[in-house]
């Protein structure tokens, strides 16, 4: 029983704490090449758009930063029904770590969103499906942050924010089907399974840049839940361990 | 394999080069700032407890 690999062990933050520890630079590292490599193909490689000519390399950031915003909203939704379905302690803590970052990619992508928007429509904003589900999504990250610092207890700022979260996941689909459901100036999706509308290297350019998003986003999540945890299972003894051993030498 | 022909059209992205290096440059920008703000929160964190336990730890003793 001992050797074999057991899941459930790192649901416990005292064997998580040292593991997301070592995993960080791994992610930091794979984000860095990810990245690189995206910048390379999208920025130097990548031919003229025959429409939108070299505007079109905002869409790097932008539709990285779109799908991380949405992604991570998934992500702590999932967190927050585990958290509400078995009352486990890691669950609210992952989606505090990653509630900051998702409000990032989701003004990221507002704001690339802006300066696409302005030369390519000569609008820096319009109350768009698209756009307005996007801004909702914002002051969801918002509320939920908003929320879970305003209640004390952390258990119950987990069981509250973690409510909200599932309220407002309904916006996830709204967002990503607004261009199908409604006709929006926002321009439909340029991948697709089947076939792509883009040319080979702006799609690797784009799929790497997400990959670069995706793996910052874990790495930056894993240091801010590492910070959580001390925090918040500060009165138990490997918290103590950790405080008057090596917590204090390391960055 | 490049596709620019100099840097000052790289720079320019064919008129486009406040829209596209602003995305960039805010990127990048948020990038940097957050992993900093991220680390010097727990030097902060870790302090506060430390010095939170040296007290309890006192307390007990006497």
């Amino acid at each position: 029983m001992k050797d074999r690999f057991n899941l459930y062990r790192f649901a416990s933050p005292a064997t998580f704490y040292p593991f997301a520890g070592t995993l960080i630079p791994y992610f930091v590292a794979v984000s860095v090449v990810f990245g690189l490599a995206g910048l390379w193909l999208g920025m130097l490689v990548a031919p003229t758009d025959f429409q939108q000519g070299e505007g079109y390399r905002i869409i790097f950031i932008h539709v990285p930063a779109s799908w991380m915003s949405m992604f991570i909203y998934l992500v702590m939704a999932g967190w927050a029904a585990i958290g509400l379905a078995f009352n486990t302690r890691l669950s609210g803590m992952m989606a505090q770590a990653l509630a900051p970052t998702g409000a990032l990619m989701a003004f990221l992508s507002l704001l690339t969103g802006a300066l696409w928007g302005k030369p390519m429509w000569g609008a820096w904003w319009v109350w768009d499906a698209r756009l307005t589900s996007e801004l909702i999504l914002l002051f969801l990250y918002i509320g939920y942050m908003a929320l879970t610092a305003a209640i004390d207890d952390a258990r119950r700022a987990d069981k509250a924010g973690g409510l909200l979260l599932l309220v407002g996941v309904v916006n996830i689909p709204i967002i990503y089907f607004s261009v199908k459901w409604w006709n929006t100036l926002h321009q439909g999706s340029s991948v697709n399974l089947a076939k792509s509308s883009m040319a080979t290297t702006m799609l690797w350019g784009m799929l790497l840049m997400a990959m670069c998003f995706w793996m910052y986003s874990i790495a930056i999540a894993l240091m801010r839940v590492r910070t959580i945890m001390l925090e918040r299972e500060r009165h138990t003894d490997w918290v103590k361990a950790e405080l008057l051993g090596k917590a204090g030498d390391e960055k | 394999m490049i596709h620019w022909n100099s840097f000052s059209d790289f720079v320019a992205m064919g008129g486009y080069g406040f829209y596209v290096w602003g995305s960039f440059g805010a990127t990048v920008l948020i990038m940097a700032i957050e992993p900093i703000v991220v680390a010097r929160n727990r030097k902060a964190t870790i302090a506060r407890l430390k010095r939170q336990l040296r007290a309890e730890t006192r307390n007990t003793a006497e």
